[in-house]
């Protein structure tokens, strides 16, 4: 499914001050079908608001999103989301949390279990499915957050910076392993970073965030195959451009 | 260490009660004002064998307050923990409601005592009317701030995850909220004991009772009795608050 957002614009508006902070500015942006793109921009300039709009966890000042062609009722049901924070349920254990969305669907507990220990032998967390989230690694939580978002077959899927609390090692792990995810799955996917070399590695498209309120100030398609391999030259270059950009951001 | 400590949770109280009975026999205290422990484990044998009023033994005393208490505490706990939980999930119900709450909740359990008589009689149902009282406020203020405390992305994560309102309020909010809902019904329950005890000082047509007991201990001036009778509340008080931990460390195994 193709995702579009078309001008969209949020202010936050402070209930006892009434004071505003204009957060997203006339935002344009797509991804085709089974696409991935990437968002790349300062700290607080408005990429969680964004997809949070996206996936109607918050509403929209003015504009419009488009899922395949159609402005959804209900977008969370369409849209699947891996939190920054991996927003595990701490008191359910990995299949259980896994096996979430299943069970929220009436989904008898013999086939969630098959289900979800499908994903923990696919995700690698073999072993681990009676353990609880506060006995996970920062790695292994994540790929538990991934596979419980997965499970529900989402159309698309918005991560916020899934990776930005781990280690670089297991960080370009997951890197491979999303990418991995992505070919097999053939899902369209909107990506937060705030990794260079992540967002070239993965994405056919990137686009910069202006600093606050954010505006669509680059897009950038990379024109690399896959697989790609970030020690090349020409993954130089645009890693590069966006470095440039980054730098302009702040000043 | 850890040897030493639990070897000295049990140590020191009874160095207390050595030390204690070392000064009832050198005649320290006055018997008849401060008994001594030996005095009071025979009154205790006294209450056990023969009963007080006589007939009236002590197993049935701890079997109606406990009845008491059971009843008030689980009323509470079955209308308190829903109602905190809507209240802490919609801020404009918790916004009406604070006052009320505020102003019903420094009222002593106790004082309600004359309504609960005229409300439901002498007996059972007022004992467990007073205890439903003393047990609800901690256990809905618990409940509430349990649910204000649950990380809201998680609540955006059930969401996303295809979760319906009511699923999210038996899912996310209730499991939520468990660790401080227990912290509650801990302070409940105590609370629930105490009341009761001193509404049985006052309202109890039966004659069984823990708070009737040392009443009547009182009437025929026994103060072996009396603090036997205290002693008897003290160690069921700690009974009970130990069973809730032990359902309290089996829920929240995953913290
Ligand atoms: N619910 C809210 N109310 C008011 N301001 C908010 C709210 N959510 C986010 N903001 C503000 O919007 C700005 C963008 O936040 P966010 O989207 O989280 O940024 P980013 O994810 O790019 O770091 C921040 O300045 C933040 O303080
Ligand atoms: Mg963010």
């Amino acid at each position: 499914m193709s995702l579009e957002v078309r001008k969209l614009c949020k202010t936050f508006v402070n209930e006892h001050s009434g004071e505003k902070t204009a957060v997203l500015d006339a935002i344009d942006l797509a991804v085709e079908n089974g696409g991935f793109v990437s968002i790349i921009g300062p700290t607080g300039c408005g990429k969680t608001t964004l997809l949070r709009i996206i996936a109607g966890l918050e509403v929209a000042s003015s504009g419009d999103i488009f899922i395949n062609g159609a402005k959804p009722a209900e977008p969370w049901k369409q849209v699947g989301f891996v939190f920054q924070e991996y927003a595990l349920f701490p008191w359910r254990r990995v299949w259980e949390n896994i096996a979430f969305g299943l069970e929220m669907k009436g989904v008898s507990t013999a086939e969630r279990r098959d289900r979800a220990f499908d994903f923990i032998k696919r995700f690698g967390l073999e072993g681990s499915h009676d353990l609880y989230p506060r006995e996970l690694s920062g790695g292994m939580k994540q790929r538990v957050a991934l596979a419980r978002t997965m499970i529900t077959d989402p159309d698309i899927i918005l991560m916020d910076e899934p990776f930005g609390a781990l280690d670089s090692q297991t960080r370009s792990q997951m890197r491979q392993f999303l990418f991995d995810v992505w070919r097999q799955s053939k899902k369209t996917i909107l990506f937060i970073t705030h990794s260079i070399d992540e967002a070239i590695f993965l994405s056919q498209k990137v686009i910069g965030f202006s600093s606050r309120p954010a505006t669509c100030s680059l897009e950038l398609t990379i024109d690399l195959p896959y697989p790609r391999d970030v020690t090349t030259d020409t993954f130089n270059i645009y890693r590069r451009r966006i470095i440039t950009f980054l730098d302009d951001q702040k000043a | 260490m850890q040897a030493i400590l639990s070897k000295a949770k049990i140590l020191f109280p009874l160095l207390i009660l050595v030390l204690w009975q070392a000064c009832s026999t050198i005649g320290l205290f006055p018997t008849v004002k401060v008994p001594s422990p030996v005095q009071i484990i025979a009154a205790l044998q006294d209450l056990t064998v023969v009963g007080l009023p006589q007939g009236s033994i002590l197993l049935f005393h701890c079997l109606y307050s406990l009845q008491r208490v059971a009843i008030g505490f689980m009323l509470a706990l079955c209308a308190a923990v829903p109602l905190g939980i809507v209240f802490g999930w919609s801020e404009i119900l918790r916004k009406m409601i604070t006052p009320v709450i505020e102003m019903l909740r420094p009222i002593p359990p106790l004082a309600w005592i004359p309504l609960a008589i005229l409300w439901f009689g002498i007996g059972l149902r007022s004992a467990a009317f007073i205890i439903f009282l003393g047990c609800f406020f901690p256990i809905l203020l618990s409940t509430m701030s349990g649910v204000m405390s649950v990380d809201p992305v998680l609540i955006s994560a059930a969401k996303t995850l295809g979760a319906t309102r009511r699923q999210i309020f038996f899912h996310v909010l209730l499991p939520g909220a468990t660790p401080s809902i227990y912290t509650g019904l801990r302070i409940g329950l105590g609370i629930g004991w105490m009341t009761l005890v001193a509404a049985e000082f006052t309202g109890v047509k039966s004659g069984y009772g823990l708070g009737y007991m040392i009443m009547t201990a009182r009437d025929i001036q026994r103060s072996d009795l009396v603090i036997a009778g205290m002693a008897v509340i003290g160690c069921m008080g700690f009974i009970l608050d130990g069973l809730l931990r032990i359902f309290e460390s089996r829920a929240l195994r995953w913290r």
